[in-house]
């Protein structure tokens, strides 16, 4: 919080840029009281080599708000939040994080270079986003519960019975307790996406991010992980789902974000988007997926 | 068995009085196949029993192969040592050339180009040059390097010791050995680093592990799995390799002994059959020590009822192969 006031003459261009798309929190900004963004992306474009493809993206999402990032295949939607736990490095722009500046110092160089993070630092900074993969990921010569431990007691250095504690509680909470000793490959693509999200939400972080989180499950196991999501959601975690499930962002999104060839098209709320679309090319991919 | 008898025949009433026991199969008509014709199976059996009866009858009734005398020297004492001494050089070369090879094969996969030349440098010469060449040099080590020394370089010593004293032969076979087999398990251990989905160390990334932890707790232990078989077969391949250790020279292994034994005797034949039995024994003994260092480290892999394992496997060939274009792409969405 005491880092937001710093960069406040930067961040001020922000919320106007993206102002008229977050129309339900700006009078709250504008009033005694404004609400932080957890996360702000800043100008970021990614390119691969000639490959331009995330383009001048703005993004601010307050503690609490659930985000889901729609858009066809190709649109960027993936590389933007792998941007955002440092996993891609943005060519261009910032990620701040609670107002922390991630993967560089706060201020340039002298001779206008950004001084990087040590690798340690950025683990650190790492350690407090939880991730959740479209192909869940999972450590496949570990248990479920095994799993779970891992990362509290290598990164926070918990103890194991602190840990296992902890794990066995997660496990409960996504509903597979009696999984615990089960290696991945003894584990539906559901169970095994589920334990992936224990996995993440062991490390108590401040937000989560999902890539596709139900796109490598049959159809009859994704109702099983979205209910996990929404309990989440429910739960107060701040969070920005990338899904093609339109039933999803409409019953939990506090917010869809639209991409589209490395842009921010559009956003809003979900029933602005889906109900009433704008853009033509929202319009395409809506009646493309719906 | 008595009490026990009427409660499965009353349940088999209960399901189907009529049938009686053919009602405890669920799966009713089972096809009862009868196999197609395979003579191919009988004429190859006929032709390998024929020349496995006439190879036996050659190794027993051809005196030059003197039975009587390997039986007085397989439990020889100087071939028993031997064994213990050929067994003690592969296991310690083993572990060394292992430990030096994960270094070599980390470095090789590090950001920091000093010790990815270092690494490279170390195969370049270790695995360009001849082991024999390399154990005569390390015999002559003493010779080449007389004295140790710790101190200030062109400056003062802080204290030094003569390497004749601290570098016997069985060490120089050791050193020779380990040092030659780290460059080729070095490739082996890199290759198995490399086998394992990168989406692994993504996800450890993604939960803030450090380089260090994701090595050791998540990459080495997967890429163990790949590993192990050809190490296997390097570890077998050592075992005679330490017949060479007669260029340090060390002459108490398996080979110098039943040599030396033979060449007492003027009788090459039986004790060349002492020394083969014996590598065949000791292989056998390392083939069950990787079949069990196999199955643990192939825990979770086993069977893969699950969805997503095999396509990742397949995602990781295709990656392997290096046929497609190293991060041309962005990450594909579906």
């Amino acid at each position: 919080m005491t880092h937001a006031a710093t960069p406040d003459p930067a961040a001020t261009p922000d919320p106007a840029a993206t102002g008229d798309s977050a129309a339900t929190r700006d009078p709250a900004a504008a009033g005694s009281a404004p609400a932080a963004p957890l996360i702000q992306l800043e100008g970021i474009h990614k390119a691969f080599g000639d490959l331009h493809v995330l383009k001048d993206c703005e993004l601010s999402v307050a503690p609490g708000e659930v985000t889901v990032l729609i858009g066809p295949s190709g649109s960027g939607k993936s590389t933007l939040l792998r941007c955002i736990n440092q996993l891609e490095e943005p060519t261009a722009g910032r990620v701040r994080i609670a107002g922390v500046t991630q993967g560089y110092a706060e201020e340039p160089l002298a001779d206008g270079r950004w001084q990087k993070l040590p690798s340690a630092e950025i683990a650190r900074q790492r350690s407090r986003i939880g991730m959740v993969f479209q192909r869940f990921h999972l450590f496949p010569h570990m248990t479920a519960l095994a799993n779970i431990m891992e990362a509290p007691i290598q990164v926070l250095g918990r103890s194991k019975a602190e840990a296992k504690e902890s794990a066995l509680a997660l496990l409960e909470r996504v509903g597979l307790s009696d999984r615990a000793d089960h290696y991945p490959s003894e584990l539906s693509g559901g169970q095994q996406q589920r334990v992936a999200i224990a996995r993440a939400l062991a490390m108590e972080p401040e937000l989560m991010l999902f890539d596709e989180p139900t796109s490598a499950l049959d159809p009859e196991l994704v109702a099983e992980v979205l209910a996990v999501l929404k309990e989440l959601a429910e739960g107060g975690m701040t969070m920005i789902v990338v899904t093609h499930e339109m039933g999803f962002a409409r019953e939990v999104a506090d917010r869809v974000v639209f991409m589209d060839e490395g842009m921010i098209v559009e956003q809003g709320t979900a029933q602005e988007l889906i109900e009433s679309p704008k853009s033509d090319r929202l319009q395409d991919f809506l009646a493309s997926v719906l | 068995m008595s009490t026990q008898t009427p409660a499965p025949a009353s349940g088999a009433a209960s399901a189907g009085p009529a049938t009686g026991r053919r009602a405890a199969d669920p799966i009713p008509d089972r096809i009862r196949a009868k196999h197609s014709p395979r003579p191919g199976t009988w004429i190859s059996a006929v032709v390998v029993a024929l020349v496995v009866v006439g190879l036996i009858n050659f190794l027993v009734t051809n005196p030059v192969f003197d039975w009587p005398t390997v039986a007085t020297y397989i439990l020889d004492v100087k071939v028993v040592q031997g064994v213990g001494w050929t067994l003690l050089i592969t296991v310690l070369a083993m572990v060394l050339g292992t430990v030096v090879a994960l270094a070599a094969a980390i470095m090789r996969r590090s950001e920091n180009p000093v010790l990815r030349g270092v690494s490279w440098a170390y195969i370049f010469i270790f695995r360009g040059t001849p082991v024999y060449t390399q154990l005569v040099f390390w015999g002559l080590f003493t010779v080449i390097v007389p004295k140790i020394a710790l101190g200030v370089p062109f400056g003062p010593e802080w204290f030094s010791f003569s390497t004749r004293d601290y570098f016997p032969a069985f060490w120089a076979a050791v050193v020779g050995l380990g040092l030659n087999e780290g460059a080729y398990l070095a490739e082996i251990i890199r290759s198995g680093l490399n086998s394992v989905d990168k989406g692994q160390t993504e996800a450890s990334k993604a939960l803030g592990m450090g380089n260090g932890n994701i090595l050791r707790r998540i990459i080495i232990p997967q890429a163990m799995r790949v590993i192990v078989p050809p190490l296997g077969n390097e570890t077998i391949g050592m075992l005679k390799t330490t017949s060479l250790v007669l260029a340090v020279p060390f002459t108490l292994d398996l080979t110098f002994a039943t040599n030396a034994i033979s060449n007492k005797l003027y009788a090459p034949i039986p004790l060349l059959i002492v020394a083969a039995i014996w590598y065949l024994a000791i292989t056998s003994v390392l083939m069950v020590g990787q079949f069990f260092l196999e199955r643990y480290f192939g825990r979770g892999f086993d069977d893969r009822p699950g969805g997503a394992a095999p396509k990742r496997s397949r995602q990781s060939a295709v990656n392997n192969s290096g046929t497609t274009p190293k991060d041309s792409l962005p990450e594909v969405e579906l």
